[in-house]
């Protein structure tokens, strides 16, 4: 007969082996996502010509502004991997100031972002005007709403610390969002070097 | 998840890094120092580099690392090959016969 015992707080929790498990899930779940932005920056490709009578690329893009927006991206890339090494140590205090910083400076990034979206539909260029800016929308939105997401689950990481301290399962949650974060740092390459610089040039 | 992975000098290296292969292309697009030909090379070739440089400094990637997740990434890289190639193949190929 079998017996079910609750899991007393001194249970070991997860496995090591688990632990890769999951970690290598979300690892083949990040790949799928990159096939997305892959087929969503092909889409923007093959529709960036299309801008019927509203505005071309260069008219709508500013490339300070899209520099702002990549240094506050790099730089949370960076603080969450402190955030990383932090819980690692063991010094919880230490990970928790450095997810607030990459808080910080994610929500700096999509400051930046909805003001460049608000900015170009007021001016007449939103994502229903032509191909190429319901392309540049779905592209650039569905990283943005990546980010949003991913601070929503650096805020509920920071909760999970301060509630369960640095457990196994909560260092390894904390790892794989942290993939999370430097793979969006990854799709943003390709969005300056593929949509924004090009679009400046040509 | 071990130390060796994380460490404080490879996320410095990795962010001097990276800030160098983004200041480069920014600059070419800015000053129009180059021929557009050649700052396009210059940002695909910087941008390249960069997404090497996060896989290795920032997501781990590196000849220690798992065999199924390096597996995951060629498959990925085979299937965004064929899907991005062949959309583009035929779109663009669609685009000259229309013209």
């Amino acid at each position: 007969m079998n017996t079910y015992t609750p899991k007393s707080a001194g249970s070991p929790g997860p496995t090591e082996e688990t632990l890769d498990i999951r970690d290598l899930g979300f690892w083949i779940y990040l790949m799928t996502d990159a096939i997305i932005f892959s087929l969503l920056f092909a889409t923007y490709v093959v529709m960036f010509q299309n801008t019927a009578t509203g505005p071309v690329p260069s008219d709508v893009f500013d490339l300070e502004h899209v520099f702002a927006e990549t240094m506050f991206l790099l730089l949370s890339s960076v603080t969450f991997g402190f955030a990383s090494l932090a819980s690692i140590r063991e010094q919880k205090g230490h990970a928790i100031c450095w997810l607030l910083v990459t808080i910080v400076f994610g929500l700096g990034f999509i400051y930046l972002e909805v003001a460049e979206f608000i900015g170009m539909i007021q001016s007449g260029a939103g994502p229903q005007t032509s191909g190429f800016l319901s392309a540049f929308f779905t592209l650039v939105g569905t990283h943005g709403a990546h980010v949003s997401l991913g601070m929503v689950g650096i805020t509920v990481m920071i909760f999970q610390i301060l509630i369960k301290g640095l457990t196994s399962p909560v260092k390894s949650r904390l790892h794989r969002l942290g993939m999370f974060w430097h793979f969006l740092d990854i799709v943003w390459i390709g969005i300056f070097s593929i949509v924004y610089m090009p679009g400046w040039l040509i | 998840m071990d130390a060796q992975t994380h460490s404080a000098k490879k996320l410095i290296t990795g962010f001097i890094l990276a800030l160098i292969l983004t200041l480069i292309p920014f600059a070419a697009v800015w000053t129009m120092a180059f021929p557009v030909g050649v700052i396009f090379g210059i940002i695909a070739l910087c941008a390249v580099v960069q997404v090497g440089v996060h896989l290795y400094y920032f997501l781990g990637i590196n000849s220690k690392a798992p065999t199924e997740k390096v597996l995951a990434i060629c498959f990925a890289g085979i299937l965004i090959f064929l899907m991005v190639g062949g959309t583009l193949w035929i779109m663009f190929d669609l685009y000259e016969r229309m013209m």
